[in-house]
């Protein structure tokens, strides 16, 4: 026993550097996964005001460019106003709506803080709790989508990017529907790969890449970007996509959370078959 | 020693800035990301317990997390290379180093021995850091390529800091 004390002692700083290391292990592994990741919600209150005190004076800079894109944005949504139409045929009108319920709410939001140049890249938003976001609510910009909603406090959130290692999307090509899943590797902020596409099917440059309708997040139809290159080597069953993505993630700025009113139903629902 | 030991909480905040606020925010390409924030525990005087250098560097590491919400990525490097340099610097300190108190700064040991010694702390941390980032081991070169541009500017980002802040030490010591 008095060895044993003598050895501990002896060679404490390595004990005691192995069960910090042990110990950041553990929070590793625990947290790597997205929808685990609940160890940073107790700072992300305290980093978000901060980062958010840095990104109203970094807004000033931004503002021509702001202005730029919400001119295009309401540019885009007059032309499609009612008014904007011609009518070309009578509709009747209904009186209790049964047939459209709404299922998809837009939460407008600025980011204020954000990176492109990580490995694993997290964005934060100025929307918390008390605007009624939670986890895993999808987020979009006015060209294409962002992200998922990763953590939340109070008064922010923060956002798993699209660049980021965990992040697997579920696409489709809007030709044909195909799907796939969208994910980043890692070197260029532009451009993210389409995987599983069958060899089979038919893909041709400039095709457009949508969500698809299989993920609770995101409603189907929110465009990602268009097909960069692509190429099918020997041997290979899936296609090798690169898609150039719409958004920008260098200069985003205003982006709105999607909140999905009928989520937890079809949770519920997939969740009862795995029991 | 109070006096000293504020100094130094000072220049962990001012360098914490300076990574979160300027470093982060430098864009030059995915394959360089710089991370300054260790030159704090790389320059701590070589007085300093082991077990206080094995503290402050998961202390350091935990606040670099909480600032880029990654989970213990940064305490894990951290907390690593802490324990590098202690067992670094007992095999390169001589006696007189220890007798005067003196910091393993560029002034004190002489450019070549500094640049290593940067080097190769920067090289462990950063190693460590961007395979836990990644995850495994896809993408394997890529993470290399990274790790090297990576260390390659953090060492030169140390070296211009100690350059410009530490000049005037060398008349004194």
């Amino acid at each position: 026993m008095r060895n044993l004390i003598f050895f501990i002692s002896k060679y404490y700083v390595f004990f005691l550097f192995f069960a910090l290391e042990i110990f950041s292990f553990v929070i590793i592994y625990r947290f790597n996964n997205y929808q685990k990741a609940s160890f940073v919600n107790y700072t992300t209150g305290v980093t978000s005001s901060f980062y958010s005190t840095i990104s109203n004076t970094k807004q000033y800079f931004n503002l021509r460019h702001v202005n730029d894109s919400l001119q295009l944005e309401n540019a885009r949504l007059h032309s499609q106003l009612i008014t904007s139409y011609y009518e070309n045929k009578f509709t009747p009108k209904l009186v209790n709506d049964t047939i459209y319920k709404q299922q998809y709410e837009y939460i407008p939001a600025i980011v204020v803080n954000n990176s492109v140049t990580k490995r694993n890249n997290y964005l934060t938003l100025n929307r918390g709790s008390d605007h009624g976001i939670v986890p895993e609510m999808g987020v979009i910009s006015e060209n294409g989508i962002v992200g998922i909603v990763m953590n939340v406090s109070e008064h922010y959130c923060t956002v798993l990017s699209l660049l980021n290692n965990n992040c697997k999307i579920s696409a489709k090509i809007k030709k044909n529907g195909a799907f796939g899943s969208l994910v980043w590797d890692g070197s260029d902020p532009r451009f993210a790969r389409l995987l599983d596409v069958n060899k089979h099917v038919p893909i041709s440059g400039n095709d457009e890449i949508i969500t698809s309708n299989f993920s609770t997040i995101f409603p189907e139809g929110i465009p990602i970007g268009k097909i960069y290159s692509h190429s099918l080597d020997a041997g290979d069953n899936f296609h090798t996509i690169k898609v150039e993505l719409n958004t920008d993630f260098g200069t985003i700025s205003s982006v709105y959370i999607i909140r999905n009113l009928i989520k937890d139903e079809q949770k519920n629902l997939e969740n009862s078959i795995k029991k | 020693m109070i006096l000293e030991t504020l100094l130094y909480l000072l220049r962990f905040i001012v360098i914490l800035f300076i990574q979160i606020l300027l470093i982060n925010n430098i864009e030059l390409s995915s394959y360089v990301n710089p991370y300054i924030y260790i030159s704090f525990i790389l320059l701590l005087p070589v007085t300093v317990k082991p077990w206080q250098i094995v503290l402050i560097s998961f202390f350091c590491g935990a606040v670099m997390d909480a600032f880029s919400s990654t989970p213990g990525l940064h305490i894990a490097a951290t907390n690593f290379m802490g324990f590098i340099r202690i067992h670094y610097l007992k095999a390169t300190t001589t006696k007189e180093d220890i007798e005067g108190r003196i910091a393993p700064t560029l002034s004190q040991k002489g450019i070549v021995w500094f640049v290593f010694y940067c080097f190769v702390m920067t090289l462990i941390h950063h190693t460590i850091l961007f395979f836990l980032e990644i995850y495994g081991f896809q993408e394997f070169f890529s993470t290399i390529t990274r790790i090297f541009f990576s260390s390659i500017v953090t060492v030169l980002l140390i070296v211009i800091g100690q350059l410009l802040f530490y000049h005037s030490k060398t008349r004194n010591g």
